[in-house]
């Protein structure tokens, strides 16, 4: 007998040159996974964590008990929205490349996620979004010049110039700062959740970690915090397969599913497929519902496909074979829910190039006025005394100095 | 008025806030039905409820996290860290999160969140209950900190802290939450009863977050400190039989360096002290300030007495600690300067 016990050292199943492998996702076929009440205990419903929820089916027929039954006009504006996030990732992924901004992070692949989601809360709900969420800034009316200038740090940039790209806010529409330190606001939407009890309001709050950053202790403080209090909060894991080079199964997703994470702790999870519209939005109104009647948190993961690079700093192609994404089984949210409107004869494909095109012109609208505010080589710039505020309530005077002395430096007199 | 310890101070002003303003809670392990492990928080439970006094689990990280969470959506959550070399589970949430929330985003978004925690050596605390951590905060940008000496201060700098918009670092030196501690671990413990400073009003006031106090007046020396040195500074500038001038600077971020100014230019010889260990301690920060202010009015190096560089020991508190004698030593070498 080995007295030498071998560590696993977790691979995925495919590298550059490999044929794609997903024979590990385990999938239930749509509408097999039943729908249980949304005052079930959580003890009856584990399975649910492990399955995986799914709406429609490979012919875009939508099926079984979650089918959401949600109206065509509702449909199609979840598609415009996928599209627009699409049309507007393409638009700043090729700014960055011709040197406009920074850096940039697309959300290709996963749009579903953001607006399945984001159309099964309330206005008054808080959500606390991670960085590949943009969706949800975009279907919460932050506006893309908004959203644009903030990529260009430019005059009417919305973190006056301290954030790097797409890391966006937007309170009057309930949304929070994103934060660049992974998994931090898990545990904060917790609190603000917490807070709306206390306080004896029925707004709950939600969050979003990748598969990745379910390694951090913050997203175990989270989920602890959450069971233990019952507070009000949705939190979600956008399970994408890939967190920058490393595989899922390299933060743990190899024996049990993300979903099952909050089991242990009484909590339910949800395993659902990412790229279903109808099943996100499904599951999410189920778990945003239970939440708001006292029923507590759940957790959610969705599975899902990163279908472009980590960022405009990397490149995939080094650690994952290149064509992956066209062999995922769950496929493309933007094409199944265009095929699945087709399908029910309320779509087509001329209404569906028309649309591309608006939101091509609509995005290419909002650049041509969003550099007018200044680009990082083109004036206006911002005032580089914005620099200084903010850091407290009120300037302290150390601060007011050192304001003071690089205004001087700089010759700037105000 | 009523004659308090550190400890009733500090519950007073808990007591206030949460009778005053309904958006403060009080959030932290073991201080609901128990009342803290140094009492700090014992009957509010039972008189605010279990929905503002809350016990949390033991993860310092998901306290901070969560409480910066309450303070997004209104509410005043003041935390207690059960001692501050539990602090750093946390210390990620403090730098990345509750410093930076309003910076980054343009003053739309902030948590005014107060985190209360023991600190400091002098109680048999060995390397893991008595470290003094406060320069680690100091060096962050956008919390502000500090550390209290008296009753009367605690109350009315706490109160502060919780009122302010800004998050604050609230540091409580353990080894006087029942008495001012002289430096002399040879006499017996001292209780609050007869200072003056353990007078302390029955409501609300309060005491700056920018504003150090100059407790001792004199002429030949300045010393520059904070926390249980304090104590320990005023009996070493009398048994060295000097006329120093004593700051306890109270507030360590934001500094109020027009006191130290003036008073070093006054006296042209500075001493700083504090438990700390001396190496980037907060000190320095000190000693570089009155370098550029005062450079042309001193007549000696600035002195440090501090922590030695080294985890804080068990068996050898007291060669440790920077007790009277050593302040004395300092002081005399300073005064011996021509």
């Amino acid at each position: 007998m080995t007295k030498n016990p071998k560590l696993h050292i977790p691979q995925p199943t495919a590298r550059p040159g490999d044929a794609p492998d997903f024979s590990y996702l385990n999938l239930s076929p749509a509408g097999s996974v039943e729908r249980p009440p949304i005052d079930a205990r959580a003890a009856d419903i584990e399975h649910l964590a492990l399955e995986m929820v799914r709406v429609l089916d490979d012919d875009h027929v939508a099926k079984g008990p979650w089918d959401p039954g949600l109206d065509t006009e509702t449909l199609i504006e979840a598609l415009r929205l996928m599209v627009l996030t699409r049309t507007y990732d393409e638009r700043m992924q090729r700014m960055q490349r011709q040197g406009k901004i920074t850096f940039y992070m697309q959300a290709l692949g996963e749009e579903a996620v953001s607006i399945g989601q984001g159309l099964a809360f309330e206005p008054g709900d808080m959500l606390f979004p991670a960085y590949r969420n943009q969706g949800l800034y975009i279907m919460r009316d932050t506006g893309l010049v908004n959203m644009m200038c903030q990529c260009l740090s430019n005059s009417r940039d919305m973190c006056k110039g301290r954030q790097m790209p797409i890391f966006y806010q937007n309170k009057k529409s309930n949304l929070f700062t994103i934060s660049g330190n992974l998994a931090t606001q898990f545990p904060q939407a917790v609190g603000w959740a917490m807070g709306s009890s206390i306080k004896g309001e029925d707004h709950i709050a939600a969050s979003w970690v990748g598969d990745g950053s379910t390694a951090e202790a913050d997203f175990h403080y989270a989920l602890t915090f959450a069971a233990v209090y019952n507070a009000p909060v949705v939190l979600n894991v956008t399970n994408n397969q890939w967190a920058i080079s490393t595989f899922q199964g390299t933060a743990g997703g190899e024996r049990r599913p993300f979903a099952a994470r909050g089991l242990g702790l009484g909590m339910p999870g949800i395993r659902v497929d990412g790229n279903d519209l109808l099943a996100v939005y499904a599951v999410t109104r189920w778990a945003a519902d239970r939440a708001r009647s006292g029923g507590g948190p759940t957790l959610i993961e969705l599975v899902t496909y990163r279908g472009g690079a980590h960022s405009t700093s990397d490149d995939p192609s080094r650690y994952r074979p290149k064509d992956e994404w066209k062999f995922f089984p769950l496929g493309d949210p933007v094409v199944r829910l265009k095929q699945h409107l087709i399908k029910e004869g309320n779509w087509s494909e001329e209404q569906h190039s028309a649309m591309e095109v608006e939101m091509k012109t609509t995005v290419i609208e909002a650049w041509k006025e969003a550099i007018t505010y200044g680009t990082m080589t083109e004036p206006p710039f911002l005032d580089v005394k914005l620099m200084f505020e903010d850091v407290f309530a009120e300037m302290p005077d150390h601060l007011k100095k050192q304001q003071e002395k690089l205004l001087k430096m700089q010759g700037v007199t105000s | 008025m009523s004659q308090m310890s550190m400890i009733q101070a500090i519950r007073s002003a808990h007591d206030v806030m949460l009778e005053k303003d309904p958006s403060v809670i009080a959030f932290g392990q073991d201080i609901g039905y128990f009342g803290g492990v140094f009492r700090c928080t014992e009957g509010l439970q039972k008189k605010y409820g279990e929905h503002r006094v809350i016990d949390a689990p033991i993860a310092e990280g998901g306290i901070v996290g969560t409480a910066i969470g309450l303070g997004i959506n209104g509410l005043r959550p003041v935390v207690e860290i059960q001692f501050a070399d539990y602090i750093y589970p946390g210390f990620d949430q403090i730098v990345s999160e509750l410093s930076r929330l309003r910076y980054r985003s343009s003053g739309e978004f902030f948590s005014p969140v107060t985190i209360r925690t023991p600190c400091g050596g002098g109680i048999r605390g060995g390397q893991t209950h008595s470290q003094s951590p406060e320069g680690i905060f100091t060096h962050l940008s956008g919390v502000k900190t500090v550390m209290v000496s008296n009753p009367y201060d605690a109350k009315g700098l706490l109160i502060s802290a919780i009122e302010s918009d800004d998050p604050v670092i609230f540091f409580e030196p353990k080894r006087i939450y029942n008495g001012p501690f002289n430096g002399d671990p040879e006499q017996p413990p001292v209780s609050w009863a007869t200072h003056p400073k353990g007078e302390v009003p029955d409501g609300y006031y309060t005491v700056p977050l920018d504003k150090a106090e100059i407790v001792e007046e004199g002429e030949d020396l300045t010393i520059i400190t904070y926390g249980t040195i304090v104590h320990v500074a005023q009996a070493a500038a009398k048994k060295a039989g000097v006329s120093a001038e004593i700051i306890d600077v109270r507030t360590l971020m934001p500094l109020d360096v027009d006191t130290i100014r003036d008073s070093v230019n006054k006296t042209g010889r500075a001493m700083v002290a504090h438990e700390a260990t001396r190496f980037c301690g907060y000190g320095a920060e000190l000693v570089a300030t009155i370098q550029k202010e005062c450079f042309w009015h001193l007549e000696a190096p600035i002195s440090r007495v501090t922590g030695w560089d080294t985890p804080y020991p068990h068996a050898f508190e007291w060669q440790y600690f920077p007790v009277q004698q050593r302040l004395v030593n300092g002081i005399r070498s300073l005064m011996e300067i021509e």
